[in-house]
């Protein structure tokens, strides 16, 4: 199998799903447990074409009902985020309220999606995120390098998943796929999805290390096929993090991939979305490019920590027609 | 996460673009665009009443509401114009510097650029194309356009090194209604810049920016009669045309109309630019950027409602990925946003006048006919008003009708190839020449089929992308002549 189809061409696609119905009914675990990603399954990436298709969406206007429902729904995205090494409980204690809480003056505010933390920090975070909907979600693999042997990354997965860890974000090991290695890549994430268990994967791409949107698109489909359940952009550590071109080019390998198999993947740029009115364009990419379905916090999330409080002020302003200093929102 | 991340898998994946976050009204405002309740004519430097009184109305094609009365210009008026023209280029532009010239010229960009915001509303209004793209698009063009050939005025020995450029004298121009503004700017900047005096005929369902860039002209403060701007519909076009004293004729319309010209000049030493229509194939390799392609053929077709000479309205898919791109045609028309042009979020606005859409309506009528698969998006279309929802017609050949004529709207004719030659000869197979797109990755394909195309413009890897830089003209039927860039000044100029 895997001799075979280092050379079909990208087109024909990799899977082809009424094959592998009949031999296990789940495409995705017959890709990661038989055979490994070969780069002609990706599309080329034109950079000019998806930079003017990025500006295209920038020029739509978001305005009154739309606008208020649009930043609802984006706070109701957020993973917010601390990591830091000096991150303490307390800190994350914080973190927790504000996210079952982001600002109880205005009536009707969602909750964010996730707290996202350190593996050791997860215990606290589950305790105080206790009877919500919030999830907590850890990054492991050795983050945010992912410079550590298989063992180490597993077994920093597996702690963060016992502490009660409900989403896992690991990191590519980057050096390996740009030295071409993408079956030990593709390996690695594999095995660090079985050690999920029952916790979602996102698997972070680090796209500000991979230099083109050829690699991005590569990257993508990698880590689709070898089991991620979400990609993401960035750590957070790197810039440039997320940009709206890296994101539409994931957004359209997971496209591609439901197109071909009909299962959904959901997407998360992190880092470098600070404000209310860049949120709001990344939510008009997600709707022009994957539709309804991904518009909801289990499909798409917004690895932010000062986008919550930009969107609150504007979620004032749209209610009483006046922006309030910062001073008026939570700092935590 | 939700129950919904269990990994069954659905017959066939759908993805639903319309039933969350629909966009809410983000009009522009209309007021600014002061419109006056009547235009007289541009002639002489001065706002003249047409000899026989006669006015006609002008509308917008979004609601049919009226937007303003605009004379009807006469052959004593062409007359008129012509001799106001005349009379300037002998007794002051061509005899003033060049490097005065392309002041003027500047000046003209200059308040364009000022005025860019009332510009864009009015062309919005009076043509029906999104404002997205007059703003964006057909606004900062023409003001480019004036930048670009005030730069030449005073450089054309450099231009034809060896050479004595010279102006012909007057020139007579008649510009078509899907570009207004920018067509105007297209031909007169190269005219002025090269010494030569202008009347000019905007189309009659748009002659409102032209009538604004009178006003702009005005304030510019050019010599009286360099620059006069006629307004009225076919018989003050044939009396521009028919002229005697005109020594230059550059038209910018239908082929059928073209011909017409092109025959009435014969024999009479007047030199003639033709920019017709276009029937180009964009052409898609199965080692392309998808993605990007789709979202090239999208504004190839769908840009300007399809009104676009060089509208890329013949899709050609190698069929090993022609399943996946029309996929995603389909996917990406469900996304465009249909309606009121002022809105700014509008991709598709309305069909420039009713006799356009209903030429349009019949092409559907036919494409049907001849056993094509017609799609059109869910969308649903203002009930007043001139709208057509785009539309992509499947399974077609090269002998039909929808292939083979030009339709002037939002409508595309997708056939699929499997070789180069195949696609280069059927790319060919047509009346026509004006631009072609071609889709790879590789680099040398690309060259292989610019090569062979037989048009004036190929794009590769992008479409519709217009520079003051960069000449544009057609081939055979799509006529002669090149506007814009260097070779854009020859067709102003004898060379001595």
């Amino acid at each position: 199998m895997s001799a075979g189809f280092a050379f079909v061409p990208w087109n024909e696609g990799l899977v082809k799903p009424h094959l592998f119905v009949l031999l296990t009914f789940n495409p995705r675990i017959m890709a990661h447990t038989s055979t490994l990603y070969h780069p002609s399954i990706s599309p080329p990436v034109d950079q000019i074409g998806v930079e003017e298709r990025c500006a295209r969406f920038q020029t739509r206007s978001i305005k009154n009902e739309t606008k208020t429902e649009m930043l609802k729904l984006a706070l109701s995205m957020i993973d917010l985020t601390t990591l830091e090494g000096k991150d303490s409980e307390g800190k994350v204690k914080q973190l927790c309220y504000k996210a079952m809480h982001p600002h109880d003056i205005l009536p009707g505010i969602p909750q964010v999606a996730a707290v996202c933390v350190y593996p050791t920090l997860v215990r606290t975070a589950r305790k105080a995120l206790k009877g919500s909907n919030v999830k907590v979600a850890a990054v492991a693999t050795a983050f945010p390098s992912g410079l550590a042997p298989l063992k180490v990354k597993l077994d920093d997965t597996r702690f963060a998943v016992e502490e009660g860890a409900d989403e896992i974000d690991m990191v590519i090991s980057r050096g390996k796929f740009l030295q071409g290695e993408y079956n030990f890549v593709f390996d690695e994430i594999a095995a660090v999805k079985e050690a999920c268990g029952k916790a979602h994967l996102k698997v972070i791409l680090e796209t500000g290390e991979l230099s083109t949107l050829d690699n991005v698109r590569r990257a993508s489909d990698l880590a689709i096929y070898a089991g991620a359940d979400f990609i993401k952009t960035s750590t957070g550590k790197i810039q440039p993090a997320a940009t709206m071109p890296v994101t539409l080019v994931m957004l359209q390998a997971i496209r591609d991939y439901y197109y071909e198999t009909g299962i959904m993947i959901g997407m998360k740029p992190a880092g470098g979305i600070a404000n209310s009115k860049l949120a709001l364009h990344y939510l008009v990419m997600v709707k022009e490019t994957l539709g309804a379905e991904w518009l909801n916090p289990d499909w798409f999330r917004f690895g932010a920590s000062k986008l919550a409080n930009d969107i609150l002020m504007q979620l004032v302003k749209q209610q009483t027609g006046v922006y309030q200093s910062l001073n008026y929102f939570s700092n935590d | 996460m939700s129950k919904k991340h269990s990994k069954e898998q659905k017959a066939e994946p759908t993805l639903d673009f319309n039933s969350k976050l629909k966009y809410a009204a983000a009009p522009e405002s209309a007021s600014i665009a002061n419109i006056k309740k009547q235009y007289d004519l541009y002639i002489n430097g001065a706002w003249v009443k047409p000899a026989k009184g006669q006015y006609f109305e002008t509308h917008s094609p979004a609601n049919e509401q009226l937007l303003s009365k605009v004379a009807m210009a006469g052959a004593e008026d062409v007359d008129k114009a012509v001799k106001a023209a005349r009379t300037a280029y002998e007794k002051v532009w061509s005899k003033m510097p060049a490097k005065e010239r392309a002041k003027y010229i500047f000046r003209i960009a200059r308040i364009i650029q000022e005025r860019a915001r009332e510009l864009a509303v009015v062309e919005s209004l009076d043509g029906g194309k999104p404002i997205r793209e007059s703003r964006d698009i057909d606004i900062p063009l023409a003001a480019n356009h004036f930048f670009y050939y005030a730069g030449w005025a005073d450089k054309l020995e450099y231009a034809f090194p060896g050479r004595k450029p010279e102006p012909l004298g007057v020139a007579g121009q008649i510009i078509p209604w899907n570009f207004p503004l920018l067509m105007a700017a297209w031909k007169i900047a190269p005219a002025l810049a090269t010494g030569n005096t202008v009347v000019l005929k905007p189309a009659e369902t748009t002659p409102l920016t032209a009538l604004k860039l009178a006003e702009i002209i005005h304030d510019a403060g050019l010599p009286p009669g360099v620059v006069n701007i006629v307004t009225g519909a076919g018989a003050t076009g044939a009396a521009l045309v028919n002229h005697p004293d005109i020594d230059k004729v550059a038209f910018t319309g239908s082929t059928e109309v073209g011909k017409i010209i092109q025959k009435a000049l014969a024999g009479t030493g007047k030199k003639l630019t033709l920019e017709l229509g276009g029937k180009a194939a964009n052409i898609i390799f199965e080692d392309a950027a998808i993605d990007q392609a789709v979202e090239g053929v999208v504004n190839g077709i769908f840009f300007n409602q399809g009104h676009v000479c060089c509208a890329g309205s013949r899709l050609f898919v190698q069929e090993s990925v022609a399943n996946k791109v029309i996929r995603k045609l389909k996917d990406r028309m469900e996304s465009l946003v249909v309606g009121d042009p002022l809105d700014k979020n509008t991709d598709v606005g309305a069909i420039n006048s009713a006799e356009q859409l209903k030429k349009i309506q019949e092409y559907l009528k036919i494409g049907v006919n001849e056993g094509a698969e017609m799609f059109q998006p869910s969308c649903s279309i203002p009930s007043k008003g001139y709208f057509c929802k785009p539309t992509l017609f499947l399974h077609t050949s090269q002998s039909h009708r929808i292939v083979q004529e030009e339709i002037f709207g939002p409508v595309l004719a997708i056939q699929t190839f499997r070789t180069v030659e195949e696609v280069i000869e059927k790319a060919n197979n047509t009346p026509f020449g004006l631009s072609a797109g071609v889709w790879t990755d590789k680099g040398s394909r690309i060259f292989t089929l610019t090569t062979q195309m037989k048009a004036g413009v190929v794009w590769a890897n992008t479409y519709n992308k217009f520079d003051p830089v960069s000449p544009f003209g057609g081939y055979k039927e799509s006529g002669f002549g090149r506007e814009g860039g260097l070779h854009g000044l020859l067709p102003y100029l004898k060379l001595a």
